[in-house]
């Protein structure tokens, strides 16, 4: 009998944390669009969201492409198939790779810093301030966050695109014995538009996934330094997971033939 | 005498705990009411209450005679810019310098130009006694008693009608707590607003108050000019104001 209380407890705390999830973001979204829109904590945001993540996200795409080529070279070598390394690396870059390592490493960056950063005003009072001072706190804190993840994620997806498969160019060119010219040439025939819209469109939805879950994580946390560590370390693992579910589903949705 | 703020059997509970249970109390314009009460009898719950940081379980709270019990959103913003608000740990906004803190309401709140913003952010700062170069300094570089000065000056900032002090003197040495005291009382009197306040402490309580109301397990039990609090007759307010450990007030060891 207490297994399944223990049972029935789980689920409906799980059906409450989601009910609360929900509210959040619709309470967010209905912020999105009606004004006053805070373009100067926008920009500001867009800094430390896009331009601040542009060297962990730059050198992770560089290593992860060489990796790539590397494993496609020795595991297409047992079937002869070595020729067809680029055009896998620019495959497995711009759909999946570039937008999920992109994501994880953004949102272990960026969500731990949402969540710490406005879990710290949540206990400090800082945000019960905000309201006393006639500023609503979701549009003056989450509205300028997702607004910036949203645009600068797809952003620094197309860099780590980029890097990825010169990151692959480099380790073919110079360690599998392929010719620079024909490399990028059979890059550049083989990738095709939607290869690369389908992971800017991820990477959207990606950004949104990490502001929201710092944004959430850092609103609920209490309890002074312990409960705003619980909110950084749930925001990065709740984002991660969400990230990962989300590429699955977009995936089948996006290349659904 | 026109009642500024109302609240009429407001309840509020947490959970199995009941916290405010039937509160009812009146604030008149122009005056100054300080509740207070033992901690975790609910003071801060009351105030966030009438601020619609927490709503209300029942009962109506009405400011200037309007209902603003479950007023949200856009609708409240004109009652909220009534409103000034000193925190008990300051709440300034660390991201921001000091004279942004102090300037925050009227850049944001009333979409003021931040050049103009500024000059009244360093105005509201020489009412509180604190330099023009303090304005530039971040809340980190403060003492405890110059921070609560700030978040003084961004409570009058705004020239609210109504301000709250949440246990204004919390953390400071007597001395610095007096000064506050007496910044409080007026400053006040200046900008000729109403103020609620929350404290423990009796000598603020004595000195930024002309009527106290004490609040026991979440009902006012006690409410009078402040001249009667000495003659109070209730044996409530006698211990509490004394801080006798013997009397009918049992301190709860778990909140």
């Amino acid at each position: 009998m207490n297994f399944l209380a223990g049972i029935g407890r789980a689920v409906l705390s799980l059906l409450a944390e989601i009910g609360r999830l929900a509210s959040f973001t619709a309470r967010s979204i209905a912020a999105l669009v009606s004004p006053p829109i805070y373009s100067r904590l926008i920009g500001q945001q867009i800094m430390r969201i896009g331009y601040f993540s542009l060297p962990v996200v730059g050198l992770t795409a560089f290593f992860t492409g060489g990796a790539l080529a590397l494993q496609i070279y020795l595991g297409g070598n047992r079937y002869g198939a070595e020729a067809i390394v680029p055009q896998i690396v620019v495959l497995g870059i711009t759909r999946e790779l570039g937008p999920v390592i992109a994501g994880l490493m953004v949102a272990g960056r960026v969500a731990a810093a949402i969540a710490a950063e406005i879990g710290t005003m949540k206990v400090t009072e800082q945000i019960d301030a905000l309201t006393t001072l006639a500023t609503n706190p979701i549009k003056y804190l989450v509205v300028p966050r997702l607004v910036a993840a949203v645009v600068t994620m797809p952003i620094l997806v197309a860099i780590a695109d980029s890097i990825g498969v010169f990151g692959g160019y480099v380790v073919a060119t110079q360690s599998l014995g392929f010719t620079g010219s024909i490399y990028l040439k059979n890059t550049m025939d083989f990738a095709t538009r939607q290869d690369i819209t389908s992971g800017l469109i991820k990477a959207a939805v990606f950004g949104f996934v990490i502001a929201l879950m710092g944004c959430y994580n850092g609103f609920n946390s209490k309890g002074g330094a312990q409960g705003v560590g619980r909110a950084t370390t749930s925001a990065v693992v709740s984002a991660s997971i969400l990230i990962l579910a989300a590429n699955y589903i977009l995936t089948s949705v996006l290349f659904n033939k | 005498m026109t009642a500024k703020i109302q609240l009429i059997g407001v309840k509020k509970s947490f959970g199995s705990k009941q916290v405010l249970n039937g509160i009812d109390l009146t604030i008149e314009k122009g005056s100054s009411l300080v509740v207070i009460g033992g901690s975790g009898t609910g003071k801060s719950v009351m105030i966030k209450c009438v601020l619609g940081i927490i709503t209300p379980d029942e009962g109506t709270i009405l400011v200037d005679g309007q209902d603003v019990t479950h007023l949200r959103g856009s609708a409240r913003e004109p009652v909220m810019k009534k409103f000034g608000m000193l925190f008990q740990g300051g709440a300034l906004f660390d991201s921001l310098p000091v004279w942004e803190n102090v300037a925050f309401g009227l850049i944001q709140g009333r979409g003021m130009k931040r050049s103009i913003a500024r000059d009244v952010a360093i105005r509201s700062l020489a009412k509180v006694g604190l330099p023009e170069d303090v304005a530039f300094l971040s809340p980190a570089e403060l003492s405890g008693g110059m921070q609560k000065r700030v978040g003084l000056a961004r409570a009058i900032a705004v020239d609210p009608e109504i301000i709250f002090f949440d246990e204004p003197t919390t953390g400071l040495d007597p001395i610095m707590a007096d000064i506050i005291n007496s910044l409080i009382a007026s400053t006040v009197k200046d900008v000729g607003a109403t103020a609620l306040s929350i404290t423990h402490d009796m000598a603020s309580a004595r000195k930024i108050s002309d009527h106290i109301a004490m609040l026991y397990a979440g009902k006012i039990i006690w409410t009078g000019p402040t001249s009667q609090i000495d003659n109070s007759g209730n044996p409530y307010v006698d211990q509490f104001i004394h801080g006798r450990a013997e009397g009918p007030i049992k301190m709860a060891v778990k909140a």
